[in-house]
């Protein structure tokens, strides 16, 4: 393979893997916004806090990763519920600022939580996947990646068949299409908007732990939140296909982006660029690839 | 007697000052901020521990800007989570108009809210097509592109060491004392407000209202939406640049970490925390805003004879009670501060007889 090419399929990687925890995170935030039409702007707080807890587990309780693992997802369960109950639940039917304003307030509060207890060092998992850099026709791609990709997908696979088949799953397509006849059907709306939290906290507290593992783990990881933006709007703010392929799809591009221009802007076009990308996106398509168009006439 | 309000032409219905009383009351308001204040300003931050003049300049830069923001979320109804960064645009083009470009103050405010103006507006254009969240969304794209701009355009901005601004000075008299900010910075506030309570009372205000409330029927009356949005958005983007470019100066240095998502939040929870779609509203939460922090580090000094290092933590308390205070107010008082003052003043104004 020629240099040139090797660089980009290096970065292409690189940015699959990325993208591949950002579909996840992703999957989260479509599926509040699906079923309670709730914008979260929290999300990233909520990898923030599994990937601390997670951490915390493993190193200061010395708890096998497989447990601390699922404690994590426990915690992360109770998270949404709580967060449900207190805070979206007083509050449905009011206007939209007012529900931006409150998970932003949210993320304010989590955030501080995590500094309070934890501080803002760079803290490290113990080694879990091995690091082992792997050769493939001169790509090198660390073992970690792999795994972090392969779980990515699994939970993505898991999601899509929960979605598909099982009976809470069908509930929760119902009551995002028309909660009020989802409701005369005899589905309990109020039990969606909490299960919806809660698989949204805990596929969050998922993508944390993914990346925790690769990169370490500071405060910093809350913008990883943000980034969800351009890929919700790329794939379409209620299409959970749209997330998972708007979320490699800006892993990706911001890999490619950064790899590319950052010798022209001065770095750091890798923070930047998704937003770019998702402003662009909103002038020419603002209802993304496969969201639901809206449409209004006067 | 009778007891109430009453008005028998629509005129007198739409005045600002609707009563002999409310007159009064404002005139002695101005007359306390204009010579009072200034000599009660000292002893006050021997009570209270912190500089009240200070804090009165910061206060009233903010209520400029939350104003701006008033009129887009407040009135117009577009969310926007970028006035942070339109701050910053405001702040730097004064900032490099006066240094860099040598334009006297009083020439390189006004450019620096008409710059935002139009920056605010470009960022502004998706509106015509989005509704609400969408919004919200591309204002916060907004806000992290000026910010990578305000980092990495070394060449203009200064990069992350900052912008360094001297003192204004007009016509050869140099603003060097906090007392001389205070005046600058009152008349323009009271401008400002001034200027914001008759717009709503005009056909553009009318509108703005109009498309807020809701903007279908709005159109179908004859209203522009994408005229009113795109204007919504550029005099509140002036505004904001106003305050900016009034930071800047006061300041005295800008660099892209006092404009970042964290202000923009602190805007929004202003204009929520005073009441959205009040003209008090900017004013009451910047008040709140601006001081609570203040207020804090009180019991934060009680309790640092418990705890010795709460100091250390002190930033990330702040931040705590800060989101708190947000949930608490949308959850159980979302109509804001100023609402809540209109009951007050209704109730008391025919105390004892309610009815």
């Amino acid at each position: 393979m020629s240099p040139g090419f090797l660089h980009f399929s290096q970065l292409v990687v690189t940015g699959l893997v990325v993208g591949s925890v950002y579909a996840l995170v992703a999957l989260g935030f479509v599926l509040i916004y699906k079923a309670t039409s709730v914008i979260n702007f929290a999300q990233g707080e909520f990898v923030l806090m599994g990937a601390y807890v997670c951490l915390w587990v493993v190193v200061d309780m010395q708890i096998p990763f497989v447990w601390a693992f699922l404690i994590t997802m426990a915690f992360s369960v109770v998270l949404g519920l709580l967060v449900e109950r207190l805070m979206l639940r007083p509050l449905i039917g009011e206007p939209i600022i007012t529900i931006i304003m409150v998970t932003i307030g949210l993320a304010t509060v989590l955030k501080s939580i995590v500094t309070l207890f934890w501080g803002t060092q760079i803290k490290v998992f113990p080694q879990i996947f091995p690091q082992e850099p792997l050769r493939f026709q001169g790509i090198v791609v660390s073992e970690v990646y792999l795994w972090t990709f392969g779980f990515a997908l699994l939970f993505m696979a898991v999601f899509a068949a929960f979605f598909k088949y099982s009976r809470a799953g069908i509930a929760m397509r119902a009551t995002a299409d028309d909660q009020q006849v989802a409701q005369s059907m005899g589905i309990s709306v109020k039990k969606i908007f909490a299960i919806s939290w809660c698989i949204a906290a805990a596929v969050s507290a998922v993508g944390g732990i993914l990346i925790g593992n690769i990169n370490g783990i500071n405060i910093t990881l809350a913008d990883f939140g943000l980034k969800v933006f351009p890929a919700v709007i790329l794939g379409g703010l209620d299409s959970i296909v749209g997330a998972i392929i708007g979320g490699l799809a800006i892993g990706i591009l911001e890999n490619l982006m950064g790899g590319y221009l950052d010798i022209y802007f001065g770095g750091g076009v890798k923070e930047v660029a998704p937003f770019v990308v998702l402003v662009v996106i909103l002038m020419i398509k603002p209802y993304g690839l496969f969201g639901t168009v809206e449409i209004e006439r006067v | 007697m009778p007891t109430g309000l009453f008005h028998s032409t629509y005129q007198e219905d739409e005045k600002i000052f609707r009563t002999v009383w409310l007159k009064c009351w404002m005139g002695g308001l101005l007359l306390f901020l204009f010579i009072g204040f200034p000599f009660v300003a000292p002893s006050l931050s021997g009570v209270f521990g912190f500089s009240v003049q200070h804090m009165a300049n910061m206060i009233g830069i903010y209520i400029i800007g939350a104003h701006g923001l008033n009129l887009l979320t407040g009135f117009t109804g577009q969310i926007s989570l970028g006035h942070g960064a339109f701050m910053g645009v405001g702040a730097y083009t004064s900032g490099i108009l006066f240094m860099k470009a040598g334009w006297p103050f009083w020439l390189s405010l006004p450019a620096a809210g008409l710059v935002t103006a139009g920056v605010g507006m470009i960022f502004g254009v998706p509106s015509l097509r989005l509704r609400g969240l969408y919004l919200a969304i591309a204002t916060m794209a907004a806000q992290f592109i000026i910010g990578y701009a305000m980092r990495n355009w070394t060449s203009l901005t200064g990069g992350s060491g900052g912008l360094n601004v001297d003192r204004p000075s007009f016509f050869g008299f140099t603003l060097d004392t906090d007392l001389h900010y205070y005046y600058l910075i009152l008349i323009l506030t009271i401008v400002a407000t001034l200027f914001l309570k008759n717009l709503l009372r005009t056909r553009t205000g009318r509108a703005m209202v109009a498309v807020r409330d809701r903007y279908l029927s709005a159109e179908i009356m004859g209203v522009n939406l994408f005229k009113y949005r795109l204007l919504a958005f550029g005099i509140s983007s002036f505004y904001v640049g106003v305050a900016g470019g009034l930071f800047a100066h006061y300041n005295l240095v800008v660099s892209d970490e006092h404009f970042t998502m964290w202000l923009s939040i602190q805007y929004l929870a202003m204009v929520i925390i005073g009441g959205l779609g009040h003209v008090l509203g900017g004013i009451f939460g910047t008040i709140f805003m601006v001081l609570l922090p203040e207020v804090l580090r009180i019991p934060t000094e009680i309790l640092s004879n418990i705890y010795p290092n709460i100091f250390a933590i002190f930033g990330t308390l702040r931040e705590l009670v800060f989101g708190l205070v947000i949930i608490l107010f949308l959850i159980f008082e979302p109509d804001g501060l100023a609402a809540r003052w209109h009951t007050i003043r209704a109730y008391w104004k025919l105390w004892p007889f309610s009815y």
